[in-house]
């Protein structure tokens, strides 16, 4: 028998695809949020928008708070840590999250270096902004990969230009000759192997979710119909003015995402999203997907 | 032949290489209108809660049980969860086509999925292939007429009632073919084994 390996851990991926990762603060939250039918559960402290809202240092979570979660429901429990704060990943694998963040949504704790996330046994998804940055956390071993986009801004620009921008890459790695990968390689800033498995498969080698601003059931749906495996909401459900109703929306928004009819019917009569933040309004130390590289 | 995989979530798109290689064409099902062209459904792995929800949402229930009267229905994981007669938590509605009690997770979280090779008792025949269990359910109770294929340290992880197959793991994520040939195709399976004039 054999456990941890790198094909265990993007099992687990696989089988969170076409369902909804939901951050939740406690266990109340956690509990609408799978009588929703959320994929899973996103249990941190303080959802981004009131990371924003408040400021100073943001950590990974209470223990107790995430294992009162854990009890709580019965899906898989995802927790956040710093980048590159190993420790913080230690103390979570012991308390048997399913899958770890390491999140620019929380405090930097190495700026040089993430993670070397082949070391443990718990899968990890890490944010990209472009197909360099995914492959470097794929090549540190990240089992999945989730667009930045920008966290607790209610905004969905920064998701789109992500994802546009991953897939785009990816697309002109498949037609390009074999001796020209090598340059690309570098110009990516990628691990040379990635790259050219990359340019065979024409897709990354783990799966590819999106996060960072979306709010409504179209948001859930353009991220799919850009390539999304699937989507994870942050601040969007518990930050909007009834959460369980637009919990389930989005959940099946996710399921129909390419059958407009169906779209128009889910989106029907919600109460009111999150506000959102224009992106150009955010000061520049403030943009979370700055943090990393 | 055409087989139905049900894309409400999951890992659905991992069945189509398998039904690719088998020579059999596939379409993914999100509305129960489209069972009636098909001739099998799969039902993926995923969350179980999460189908129920969306399957619940779509009225599927009624038509995947008349469904299942006629045709074969294959289940990994969430799906076996799916097709069982009890599960232990109060989000998931089953099928109850296999009869069978299921523990959701039994296995653990996911520090506890693992891949393991497994002999597999299928028409007569004993092979063994890769499984891989991810957060998997544990089958903890067995109906007369459940039919056990597989084993993992006595515990059942594989059955099949009537034409219908149930499995713990995850045989699309290891390219592992001969339950949906079994499923799907069972005189192809026969003829080769056993009766070549049956073909």
């Amino acid at each position: 028998m054999s456990k941890g390996q790198l094909e265990v851990k993007i099992g687990l991926a696989e089988m969170l695809k076409g369902g909804v990762i939901m951050d939740v603060m406690n266990p109340e939250q956690a509990r609408i949020a799978e009588d929703a039918g959320a994929v899973a559960v996103m249990a941190l402290e303080r959802i981004p928008a009131l990371i924003r809202e408040e400021g100073g240092i943001s950590r990974m979570s209470d223990p107790k708070m995430i294992q009162d979660i854990q009890k709580e429901v019965s899906i898989p429990v995802m927790a956040k840590v710093r980048i590159g704060h190993f420790a913080e990943a230690q103390i979570l694998e012991a308390l048997e999250v399913d899958f770890i963040d390491e999140s620019e949504v929380l405090t930097p704790a190495d700026e040089h270096n993430h993670i070397w996330k082949h070391d443990f046994k718990i899968p990890f998804v890490c944010g990209c902004r472009d197909l360099g940055e995914a492959l470097r956390r794929i090549g540190e071993g990240a089992a999945m990969i989730r667009t930045k986009g920008e966290a607790g801004s209610g905004n969905i620009v920064e998701a789109v230009r992500h994802m546009r921008k991953v897939t785009g890459q990816i697309k002109e790695l498949t037609v390009m000759n074999q001796d020209l990968l090598m340059a690309r390689a570098k110009e990516l800033g990628a691990p040379f192997s990635l790259v050219q498995q990359v340019a065979k498969l024409g897709k990354l080698p783990v799966p590819n979710f999106a996060a960072g601003g979306i709010a409504t059931p179209a948001d859930a749906s353009l991220m799919m119909q850009l390539g999304a495996g699937t989507v994870f909401v942050g601040s969007g459900i518990f930050m909007s003015e009834d959460p369980s109703p637009r919990a389930k929306a989005i959940v099946e928004a996710v399921a129909y995402y390419d059958d407009p009819k169906k779209l128009s019917e889910i989106s029907f009569g919600l109460k009111k999203a999150m506000d959102g933040l224009e992106i150009s309004k955010i000061p520049d130390e403030e943009r979370l997907q700055e943090r990393g590289w | 032949m055409k087989i139905g995989i049900l894309a409400l979530q999951g890992d659905y798109e991992k069945h189509t290489g398998i039904l690719d290689e088998l020579g059999l064409d596939s379409i993914l099902v999100r509305y129960p209108f489209e069972l009636i062209d098909i001739e099998g459904l799969i039902i993926p792995g995923g969350e179980s809660t999460t189908l129920t929800h969306l399957m619940k949402r779509m009225n599927f229930y009624k038509a995947m049980t008349d469904f299942a009267n006629e045709k074969p229905i294959l289940g990994t994981c969430a799906g076996l969860i799916m097709m069982a007669k009890v599960v232990n938590h109060h989000l998931v509605k089953p099928l109850g086509l296999l009869d069978i009690e299921v523990d959701r997770n039994g296995y653990g979280r996911q520090i506890h999925s693992f891949t393991e090779n497994l002999p597999v008792q299928l028409n007569n025949h004993i092979e063994k292939i890769p499984v891989t269990f991810i957060r998997a359910p544990k089958i903890t109770k067995t109906g007369e007429g459940v039919e056990i294929l597989a084993e993992y340290h006595g515990e059942i992880c594989a059955v099949k009632q009537g034409k219908h197959i149930g499995l713990a793991f995850h045989p699309e994520l290891d390219g592992v073919s001969i339950f949906h040939k079994s499923a799907f195709i069972p005189n192809s399976i026969s003829s080769n084994k056993e009766k070549p004039h049956a073909a």
